[in-house]
């Protein structure tokens, strides 16, 4: 095996064996286990790099392993692979950073970085999968290594949490295999290809009803961990798990390869063509505008943070379904820099929950009055994430918007520029007053169970993740027009997608 | 009806008059006995068959498989009468209760 | 060395090793752990060669003694016998090194030599050629594992052997009433020769029926599992493994021959279809009473029942692809199901019982146990990447290419179902507890063994290419259609 086809193993093995020793480590070894976890976190970030060089000077890498007859195994790097990979690598390193800090002297940190590596390594898998089969692969045992770590606390609660989630996900996983399985017994074949296959593959005989039918079910597949309304309702729950799975599933693993998947199926199987000839992009996009506003308007009205946060996520993440369902390449860039942007600026929302929760013992919205005071850094990260999300130049969250509400116009769809604005005024309505009240509020007395303070407001392996990742969200929005900035990718993949 | 059809026809109907015991009665020694009277049936169909019209020797291989067929049988007898036994030793009772528990 | 590897009779060897390991395990009791080690690892020694054999050479027989058919015993040996023979090495291994763990010393030695003797009669059920021959195996194989099932001497055991006795009976002189009409109408008992000869009749018909019912009832098929669940739960655990993982398999196996070598299609009185719906019912009934079960050890019973009714949706497919999946399934089925069972072995060996709800108390305290089956559950639910996934891939792919969708909707509804009944004993092992019990400490070996096969059988699914493969070996499908 050549270095081309043994960097995505390689990419993959680099959080799959650190993890897998893990779970062998006695809970006591703490340095080891730190030590494995940022090793195996740097090596992949740098792995990524020589790859994403690779591919800017025209290597291409593919993996093909044999599964079954006519199928194969196949891991390759295409401008949207690399854009995740790069994504989930980055956020992976500050993560990991994070949790060591999180779970200091808690139980079972064994067990949860065990999984908590394979959750990655399968997040890493869906990014690279080169063909339907390989996703789904990665994408089930994405569900099964993130059930660990939803039910990580051990409480009913938890439990019950867990049961959810697999009861949407495992659900969500078999219909998309049936689709699946169906489109290969129609195609004979599951790369991904730009343009997609199935209009070139699918027989004469082929009825477009069974390939819409198809479409339903991959997208229902799909939309279940993109957290789609009606399929989002395990998200809020699995808010029990500790602060950074929150964070690594909204803004990495879970929701996002839901999100990526409808970006793969839409271009890559169907191809935007295609899927706009079947009538299915417009209803689709319907979908995800409703979400946007469903889930804004039940973000408004939750007290516990997180639980807001959650809903904050559905709505956003169906910006990125609702960029790629509205035919047109500039809504397209909208969209895919969406899944970087929402990703930089979730995590350091749920970074900086977790850091109230950790040190002042503050889970509400009205527990928030004046906790700016206390933790001016925290509060700062958490500003600049929130005025992001909301979509104040010059931040990540305004470049989406921008390219979304002008992509939508272009495409002659006004309808979506209403949803923006619409969405865009409930976030302001969530998420400002929680600004005011932490800084301009008097605290209303002791917080609910604060730590003993040191010199810093909280630990610096807490506030540490939080800065990085706000001024990430804040780099790529200021400088977007610089080479390899996300935007820059994005607009390489929908001039593929478009420009034939 | 040549007498090589009856004999066959009689086995079949003693595998049927086993297997209808066999679930019918309750008592152990009674479905053991049933099992056999099943297996001879089983034999009496093979020797029957054995014997080609046309020919004057037998076919050998149905022979050879009674033969093995009934030591076969008579070491399932045994164990299962062992079984019976234990059974008995153990519950006092011949008979399999209805519903069954740890 | 090749010469010798390509042309020496394994297949022999598979038999004799296995009996003389009972013979010597019954005659030098001292030595009997290491005796019975030095067997199983024989007998994977001796599949390993007869693959090599079967690979550069392809399918072969063997008579025994120089002694032909219609008298002599003739040995045959294919893809689809290697790989019911590398799974009964590779289970049977692991369950002797389980048993030498779980067992008492004095029990031991009343598990080795019966135990070697199913061993001996599985694999010569798999190596048979001839239709008489596999009654025979079928016979033995039936009476080892009634006897391994009644070893405990408890009560529920004893019931549970008893009944399982009469049903293997019943179903062993079904099969028997059969072989003698097929032998009857067309002089034979060879697979080859019955090939060319069978033809439509009506002594076809009902000597396929009366086979096809007896191996039903054999491998449990719904509604003759009646016997399994009892006798599966109450033997000891390593005897459920080798029961779930091997001697199932041995009378479906046998219908698997008959259907696709001797008898093309619609030469039974019994439809496949009608087969595969009594295969949904199995599903879903099994399936359910997982769901419903409070002990471990019904639980991985019930979902054998289950399993099996996944293998009779292949009669109504019979395409290349829908046996393909069957047959891995078997595969991956053997080594998850019986890492299951060795998983709650050490269960019951810990903590005394396996009583689902107090799990909490237990799993903390065996992670690798717990590992073990939850990974053996990632393939029963057929989740990538175990062996199930690749399995149901196939079948799913199997009916929607012929058209019947409704088997793929049974497929995929059936491991919806494993899946809940698997996690809800996974969950509760999450659960923060202090409540001590009295615990046994669990020899790290059995430990190790269950997680190995559990590992096994997840990696499957990422080897399956070359099982795939090994199957056409000897060109058994060669009568198929494709699609």
């Amino acid at each position: 095996m050549n270095s081309s086809a043994a960097l995505p193993l390689l990419i993959l093995g680099s959080s799959l064996l650190p993890g897998l020793v893990i779970f062998f480590l006695p809970e006591s070894r703490v340095r080891t286990r730190s030590a494995l976890n940022l090793l195996g976190a740097l090596l992949k970030l740098v792995l990524v790099g020589v790859m994403v060089w690779g591919v800017f000077n025209g290597t291409s890498y593919e993996t093909r392993l044999p599964l079954i007859p006519g199928l194969d195994f196949v891991l390759h790097a295409d401008a949207l692979s690399l854009l995740f990979v790069t994504l989930s690598s980055v956020l992976w390193l500050v993560t990991t950073i994070y949790a060591i800090g999180y779970l200091e002297d808690s139980p079972h940190r064994s067990r949860f970085f065990g999984f908590f590596s394979l959750c990655v390594t399968a997040t890493v898998g869906v990014a690279m999968a080169g063909n339907l089969v390989t996703f789904l692969l990665f994408y089930e045992l994405l569900t099964l290594a993130t059930y660990p770590l939803i039910v990580h606390r051990g409480t009913e609660v938890a439990r019950l949490a867990g049961l959810s989630y697999l009861r949407y996900t495992i659900a969500g996983g078999a219909l998309l295999m049936i689709g699946t399985v169906w489109l290969y017994t129609l195609c004979g074949t599951l790369e991904f290809t730009y343009g997609g296959f199935v209009h070139e593959l699918a027989s004469a005989s082929t009825s477009r009803e069974s390939l819409v039918v198809i479409f339903v079910l991959l997208i229902a597949g799909l939309g279940v961990k993109a957290a789609l309304v009606p399929l989002h309702g395990w998200l809020p729950q699995a808010m029990v798990a500790p602060a950074p799975v929150s964070a690594l599933l909204h803004a990495v693993a879970v929701v996002k390869a839901g999100a990526f998947g409808i970006v793969r199926v839409i271009y890559d199987v169907y191809g935007i063509e295609f899927a706009a000839n079947l009538g299915v992009t417009l209803p689709l996009a319907i979908l995800a505008a409703a979400t946007i506003v469903y889930a804004s308007v039940r973000a408004l009205f939750q007290d516990d943070l997180k639980r807001r946060l959650a809903f904050s996520t559905i709505s956003q993440i169906s910006y990125i379904t609702l960029g790629v369902a509205t035919v047109g390449p500039i809504a397209a860039i909208g969209g895919i820099v969406h899944l970087v942007h929402q990703g930089l600026m979730k995590i350091t929302l749920f970074f900086c929950a977790g850091n109230l929760a950790e040190t002042l013992g503050v889970h509400k919205v009205s527990e928030m009055d004046g906790v700016a005071h206390r933790m001016p850094w925290t509060m700062a990260a958490f500003t600049l994430g929130a005025l992001g999300m909301i979509g104040v130049p010059p931040l990540a969250g305004f470049i989406s918007k921008w390219y979304l509400g002008t992509g939508a116009m272009a495409a002659g769809q006004e309808w979506i520029v209403a949803v923006l604005v619409g969405s865009s005024v409930l976030n302001a309505a969530y998420f400002l007053p929680i600004i005011y009240a932490a800084w301009f509020r008097e605290a209303k007395g002791a917080w609910p169970a604060e730590q003993p303070r040191g010199s810093a407001e909280t630990r610096w392996t807490l506030l540490l993740p939080p800065l990085v990742t706000a001024l990430f969200a804040l780099a790529v929005g200021l400088l977007a027009s610089v080479p390899f900035s996300p935007l820059e990718w994005a607009q390489l993949i929908a001039e593929r997608e478009y420009g034939r | 009806m040549t007498t090589e059809t009856l004999y066959a026809l009689v086995g079949v109907g003693l595998f049927i008059l086993g297997l209808y015991a066999l679930f019918v009665r309750a008592n152990l020694l009674r479905k053991i006995l049933a099992a056999n009277v099943m297996s001879s049936g089983v034999f009496l169909v093979l020797v029957a068959l054995a014997r080609r019209t046309g020919t004057v020797a037998p076919d050998p291989v149905p022979h050879a498989m009674v033969i093995t067929g009934i030591v076969v049988a008579v070491s399932v007898t045994a164990f299962a009468l062992i079984l019976m036994l234990r059974i008995a030793m153990k519950t006092g009772q011949t008979e399999l209760p209805d519903t069954w528990s740890e | 060395m090749e010469v010798i590897i390509t042309t020496f009779p394994w297949g022999v060897v598979l038999i004799l090793v296995p009996l003389f390991g009972a013979l010597s395990c019954f005659m030098w009791p001292n030595v009997a752990r290491y005796l019975a080690l030095s067997t199983a690892f024989a007998l994977v020694m001796s599949v390993i060669a007869l693959a090599v054999r079967l690979i550069t050479t392809g399918s072969y027989r063997h008579e025994i003694g120089g002694w032909g058919a219609p008298l002599g015993i003739e040995l045959f040996a294919d893809g689809l016998s290697l790989l019911m023979l590398a799974a009964t090495a590779v289970v049977g291994f692991a369950v002797t090194v389980y048993s030498i763990g779980y067992f008492p010393n004095r029990q031991l030695l009343r598990f080795l030599p019966i135990w070697f003797l199913l061993l001996a009669a599985l694999n010569a059920l798999f190596l048979s050629g001839d239709i008489f021959n596999l009654y025979v195996a079928l016979e033995l194989t039936g009476l080892a594992a009634v006897a391994l099932t009644a070893m405990s001497g408890g009560r529920a055991a004893l019931i549970a052997a008893m009944r399982y006795l009469f049903a293997t009976l019943v179903g062993s002189m079904s099969y028997l009433l059969g072989v003698v009409l097929i032998y009857h109408s067309f002089g034979s008992l060879d697979f080859m020769i019955l090939a060319e000869r069978v033809e439509a009749s009506p002594a076809t018909w009902s000597a396929l029926g009366l086979m096809s019912i007896g191996l039903a009832l054999k491998t449990a098929l719904f509604p003759l599992h009646f016997w399994l669940p009892p006798a599966h739960a109450s033997a000891p655990a390593p005897v459920s493994a080798a029961l779930s993982g091997l001697v199932v398999k041995a009378s479906f196996y046998i219908l698997l021959r008959l259907w696709l070598e001797v008898f093309p299609a619609g030469h039974s009185l019994i439809p496949g279809e009608f087969l595969g719906a009594l295969g949904v019912c199995a599903i879903f009934w099994g399936g359910l009473q997982a769901l419903r079960a409070t002990r471990l050890k019904l639980l991985i019973a019930y979902s054998t029942v289950m399993q099996v009714g996944y293998f009779f949706l292949v009669f109504p497919l019979a395409t290349v692809v829908a046996w393909h999946g069957v047959l891995f399934l078997l595969l991956s089925h053997a080594l998850a199901k019986a890492a299951m069972f060795l998983a709650a072995g050490n269960i019951i060996y810990f903590a005394g019982h396996d009583r689902i709800v107090d799990f909490d108390r237990i799993a903390q305290q065996l992670p690798m146990t717990l590992a073990a089956f939850a990974l053996a559950g990632v393939c029963i639910m057929g989740l990538p990447p175990g062996g199930g996934f690749i399995a149901k891939w196939l079948m799913v792919q199997a009916s929607l290419e012929s058209g019947q969708w409704w088997w793929a909707a049974a497929l995929i509804l059936g491991s919806l179902v494993a899946a809940a009944y698997v996690f809800k004993v996974v969950g509760h092992s999450f659960t923060q507890t202090t409540v001590r019990e009295k615990t046994n400490v669990v020899p790290v070996l059995m430990e190790w063994t269950a997680l190995a096969l559990a590992l096994a059988s997840v990696l499957l699914g990422l080897v399956a290419s070359w099982p795939l493969a090994w199957m056409e070996i000897g060109g058994v499908f060669a009568g198929v259609p494709a699609r």
